[in-house]
């Protein structure tokens, strides 16, 4: 999991270490930052560059790239070439996989950002001492494995799973409701691993939220709903903005989610691009599709951001 | 003077035009009774702004259980700028919530004009609150803070930018309506959130401690400006505050508090000339207490003798008869030396001189051990230069001893 190493604290409190950052002298800085910057050199700009170059090759056959400059593995992405006549076909298959992931990283973000604000802010209205251990609680789940947790929600939701049988033993049901290898599955399954990505933040958020302001708007006449409206919400922006990007990103990429619980039927962007590295011997179209999906959140980060930042200007 | 006057001139259009939202006209109607966008307005305005009747709040459960208010009664007038005052912990903060609604009492009620708001949560009461921490909403401009409240109540735009535009130039802050709230000082902070609470026009403004974080000379200047603005909207106030000099200076009337209960109502004159407990003399300003005997008695005047056989005639608080041995409280400055120790009601040794400019206090060393303090005026024809360690009398004003409960 990528996601493992972005750490919810790291983003909410990049913009005031940003602001400490401008008081302290430069240079320190620069040689305080230098571990961490030879770390994203090597593992992750050259990286980078490799996909880069990689993806403007051509594929050796048997996995591997040719080093003839190509632009094939782009071309692939929208359009398949006829095997007889050479001509090119427009084919949507992998930007339909795209779309498609796109709207389950959208409603896993919704969805998060729905469930995990009540919890932040439950978290956050807890007596100081108790709020440490709802943190832990939420951080429960980072102790074991993805993997093996998404295969724990395979063994619920199977048709032979916790779920059908116990609605079987009920009599709800005459035969089991098929749950695992469908959208609902995947969208389960993303729900559950990303939601503590969203509360944390939030909660991080909501609990640096002055209290005596909601009881302020409330003495201005401010019903319950408006002062989560004009109050609550606009102050947790900064938490609203990190929980959703580190629901989103991670999400659009899912690869064992989506291949456990989705069953390879329902493809999602990560286990289309393991596949051109795995039995589609593809690796410059695998290089090209990450590129391309790379883009994609780049541009969605941006328009996401400039409509978002403008209105959050404190602390 | 001329500032009184000009304030006075400038004064009569705000409170009509703050009296109600939709008196556009230009008739002056008197407000419309009922409800305003749920907020209640009252049928016909009683004497009494606010009456609290028999209120407790007790906090915790089981033996945690601490009584914040101990069955607290107190009326308080319109258009009064009215001062709760007393130590942290006495409960002022307490009874100021529940009036403004962020806390509700464990019995009793509390009328607005006669109606019983206890129930109500504080969106639904026209009063408005002035914080300790200014509570500003640090995501709205100055203006945008300001017109929240009128906002919130649906009052139309152009109403609220004209109000905020009138609130704005009330508390002088026209120039620094577009900032942050977080661009400008603690005292324009200050001035803000007076603005925030002022512009719904509230039956009455709750004002916390607002004074506190200032410094010194700022505070001074808000405690002038409060008034000002207290008399130029006729609106009630209900001040908290531990600092008895600030209460004694703003207020028309003083509520002293300790431990949950309220021990005196009364003007600042009453308060500090005619404590009602010890805890009152004690807590207003310096006082002096003396160890005495009552002889003997007439209608709120007693005649107590001191160790040395010198009498003294006290006054003493309705409802309170003191006999035996009894403690007599006198005022600093309600007494004076005396070269003659011989001519003073009582005798000692001055101790220390402590010069303060306007004035000096003398520490003497009284003959039965207890310390008395006399405060000196200082003036140019002050005649009598005293040195410590010598012997002195000392003399009382008229009126100046009082018996007091314990």
């Amino acid at each position: 999991m990528t996601t493992a190493a972005l750490s919810p604290v790291t983003l909410s409190k990049a913009a005031s270490f940003e602001a400490q950052a401008v008081k302290t002298s430069a240079r320190r800085n620069r040689l305080l930052s230098l571990p961490a910057l030879i770390i994203i050199g090597i593992f992750g700009v050259l990286p980078l560059i490799i996909i880069c170059v990689y993806s403007f090759l051509a594929a050796a056959p048997y996995g591997g790239v040719q080093w003839q400059f190509s632009t094939d593995a782009y071309l692939n992405f929208l359009f398949q070439r006829d095997i007889f006549d050479d001509t090119l076909q427009f084919t949507p298959d992998f930007l339909i996989i795209y779309l498609r992931s796109f709207l389950f990283a959208v409603v896993t973000t919704i969805v998060c950002l729905l469930l995990g604000f009540p919890t932040a802010y439950f978290m956050a209205t807890r007596p100081p001492a108790q709020r440490n251990w709802w943190v832990l609680l939420i951080t429960i789940p980072f102790w074991s494995n993805l993997l093996v947790r998404t295969l724990a929600i395979m063994f619920i939701i199977r048709d032979e799973g916790l779920i059908n049988n116990a609605l079987l033993a009920l009599g709800v049901i005459d035969k089991p409701i098929t749950m695992l290898y469908t959208n609902f599955a995947i969208q389960l399954g993303l729900l559950y691993a990303f939601l503590p990505f969203m509360v944390l933040p939030l909660y991080s958020s909501l609990e640096k939220l002055d209290f005596r302001l909601i009881e302020a708007a409330y003495d201005l006449y401010a019903t319950r709903q408006k002062v989560l409206w004009r109050v609550i919400i606009p102050l947790s922006k900064p938490g609203i903005i990190a929980g959703c990007l580190l629901v989103f990103i991670p999400a659009l990429g899912a690869y064992v989610t989506p291949l456990i619980l989705g069953g390879g039927v329902h493809l999602m962007i990560g286990d289309l691009i393991a596949q051109q590295f795995g039995s589609g011997r593809n690796w410059p179209l695998g290089c090209a599709q990450a590129l391309i999906l790379m883009a994609a959140v780049l541009v969605a980060l941006y328009f996401y951001v400039r409509n978002t930042s403008g209105k959050v200007q404190h602390g | 003077m001329g500032i009184a006057l000009k304030s006075r001139v400038a004064a009569p259009q705000l409170p009509s035009q703050m009296a109600c939202g939709d008196n556009q006209t230009g008739t002056n109607l008197p407000p419309r009774a009922g409800s305003l966008n749920g907020v209640i307005v009252p049928e016909q305005p009683g004497k009494n702004a606010i009456e609290v009747r028999g209120v407790r709040k007790v906090f915790g459960t089981g033996e945690n259980q601490v009584a914040a208010l101990d069955t607290v009664s107190v009326s308080i007038r319109e258009n009064e700028f009215f001062t709760l005052l007393g130590p942290s912990g006495c409960g002022k903060t307490t009874l100021l919530r529940l009036i403004a609604g962020f806390d509700f009492p464990s019995a009793g009620e509390i009328l607005l004009h006669g109606q019983d708001i206890a129930p109500l949560p504080p969106f639904k009461r026209p009063v408005n609150t002035v914080f300790q921490s200014y509570a500003l909403f640090p995501h709205m401009t100055v203006a945008q803070n300001i017109g929240f409240g009128l906002e919130m109540l649906g009052r139309p735009k152009a109403e609220i930018e004209a109000r905020v535009a009138q609130m704005l130039k009330l508390v002088k802050m026209e120039a620094l309506k577009a900032r942050r709230t977080s661009q400008i000082s603690g005292g324009q902070q200050q001035r803000v959130a007076l603005a925030r609470a002022l512009a719904p026009q509230p039956k009455v403004l709750l004002l916390d401690e607002p004074l506190s974080a200032l410094d010194y000379k700022l505070r001074k200047e808000m405690q002038i400006e409060l008034k000002r603005l207290q008399h130029e909207t006729g609106i009630t106030f209900i001040f908290v505050t531990h600092d008895q000099e600030e209460a004694l200076t703003m207020s028309d009337r003083i509520a002293v508090m300790s431990a949950g209960r309220i021990l005196q109502v009364g003007t600042p004159r009453d308060i500090y000339d005619r404590p009602a407990e010890r805890f009152v003399a004690d807590f207003i300003g310096e006082t002096n207490f003396l160890a005495g005997t009552v002889i003997s008695k007439k209608p709120g005047v007693a005649t107590v003798k001191f160790a040395n056989n010198a009498t003294i005639a006290a006054g003493y608080p309705e409802g309170f008869e003191p006999s035996g041995e009894v403690t007599l409280v006198v005022r600093p400055e309600h007494a004076d030396l005396t070269p003659d120790p011989v001519k003073g009601t009582i005798a000692g040794t001055l101790s220390n001189i402590v010069y303060f400019g306007t004035d000096t206090h003398y520490h003497v060393k009284l003959d039965g051990g207890e310390n008395f303090i006399v405060r000196h005026q200082n003036s140019r024809s002050n005649p009598v230069i005293y040195e410590t360690g010598t012997k002195v009398g000392i003399q009382f004003e008229e009126d100046a001893a009082r018996v007091l409960k314990d």
